[in-house]
């Protein structure tokens, strides 16, 4: 539970911003060292763990654990350590001045620290194509894991090849007749374990080298238009589309051009986690990376926060 | 750890309340959805704020097939402001808690 009768201070040494696998490694590592925290989070722990049904590559748990559970186990472990959680929406980060880091929040009040770990993840990329925010929530679905339910006996079709994509519609067989897969290329980008589920699964099946132009029904998802590399177009009825084509960064209260924000606004940081701006981590998907699985996101996460005692030790 | 001060509607009484003469937030939810969860306590927050001025209810879509079919929800969370009985405007994902005073603004 968030802690929201918890008497806010106007300052603390770190502050750490978002409270995924990233925010809440960085959680525990912060309250154990019993440094003088607050982590920061828009809504409950999970970030966009809580979009996973099955988590099947995380350390320490052989047979696996759902994506609820794990986030959960992580936010036990750190309040085993008097975490300190806030449930506040951060509209605006402001880092120009060094020695005072300033958070405003959406209630109108600010917080400071000497010290800020940036967390805030990252957020399903959508396609960007006529009909799909007018039928989100309608057959448009960027969870498969939330919504697959949803579509018992129905033909369903998944946009993207990288692990989630393809997890996600191997996932949707238990609820769906029939998944169709239409991606860009002519191969799939997700490991080969998830690819072998797939292509040996007699519900799904692929539509290679096409892109979905536009998304089209009344009240609900009735058809996708698609059009091939070879410049054939085609039409396929769907009553879903799930839209699983990798993240956009959650960065829209952060300073970019302070932070040197590199492709799609993404944190570069060095091995330490640390950004440009001294003081002040990232860790997790808003990185500026390749890899972004639970488990570095995790590691950064430490990583993070040892950093940030450095810097705060440096500075006394 | 439910508040009591989040109204729990099902298909039965389901018109009654959002016809009722304050506006209605309804969250469409599920417990085996991850994004729900973490929106419980944001819905929790709103629904001591808004006490007495906006009823602000959740409706399990596993227990309850009728209503959710009637306003073609196939993703959760999906919530919905009702004024009057007439849906307002409607909102799917885990969004934050400003984004759902705007919703819940919409039927001021």
């Amino acid at each position: 539970m968030t802690n929201k009768q918890m008497t806010i201070k106007d300052h603390y040494e770190l502050i750490i911003l978002g409270g995924g696998p990233a925010g809440l490694s960085a959680g525990l590592y912060a309250a154990r060292a019993r440094l003088d925290h607050l982590m920061i989070e828009k809504a409950a722990p999970g970030g966009q763990v809580l979009l996973t049904d099955w988590v099947d590559n995380y350390p320490g748990f052989p047979e696996g654990i759902s994506g609820f559970d794990l986030v959960e186990k992580m936010a036990e472990h750190a309040r085993r350590f008097d975490l300190n959680i806030l449930a506040a929406e951060v509209t605006r980060v402001d880092l120009s001045n060094e020695k005072r880091k300033i958070l405003h929040l959406a209630e109108g009040n600010t917080v400071s620290c000497d010290s800020l770990i940036i967390c805030t993840g990252a957020s399903a990329n959508t396609l960007n194509i006529p009909g799909e925010l007018e039928l989100r929530g309608k057959g448009v679905s960027y969870c498969g894991t939330c919504d697959a339910p949803f579509y018992r006996n129905m033909h369903v079709a998944v946009a993207g090849g990288g692990n989630t994509a393809i997890q996600e519609a191997v996932y949707l067989t238990k609820f769906a007749s029939r998944v169709t897969v239409i991606h860009r290329r002519d191969e799939l980008r997700a490991t080969k374990i998830i690819q072998e589920l797939a292509f040996a699964n007699e519900k799904i099946d692929f539509i290679w080298n096409s892109q979905i132009t536009s998304i089209e029904g009344e009240t609900g998802v009735e058809r996708l238009n698609l059009l091939a590399k070879d410049g054939s177009t085609s039409t396929l009825d769907v009553e879903g589309i799930f839209v699983l084509i990798g993240v956009t960064p959650n960065n829209t209260a952060l300073p970019l051009d302070l932070l040197k924000a590199g492709k799609g606004g993404f944190i570069p940081v060095d091995i330490e986690t640390r950004t440009t701006v001294p003081g002040v981590m990232a860790a997790g998907d808003i990185c500026d990376k390749d890899v972004r699985q639970i488990v570095n996101a995790a590691g950064e996460g430490a990583v993070a926060v040892l950093a940030a005692e450095n810097y705060i030790q440096g500075t006394k | 750890m439910a508040s009591d001060k989040v109204k729990q509607v099902n298909d039965a009484d389901f018109d009654s309340i959002v016809k009722s003469e304050q506006p209605t937030l309804v969250d469409f939810w599920a417990p085996w959805c991850g994004p729900c969860k973490a929106i419980g306590p944001v819905i929790e927050d709103l629904a001591a704020e808004y006490e007495g001025k906006v009823t602000i209810a959740k409706m399990n879509v596993d227990d309850n097939p009728v209503t959710p079919g009637k306003f073609g929800i196939r993703a959760i969370p999906t919530l919905i402001i009702f004024k009057d009985g007439e849906v307002v405007d409607q909102i799917t994902g885990s969004v934050g808690k400003s984004q759902l005073i705007d919703l819940i603004n919409k039927a001021g």
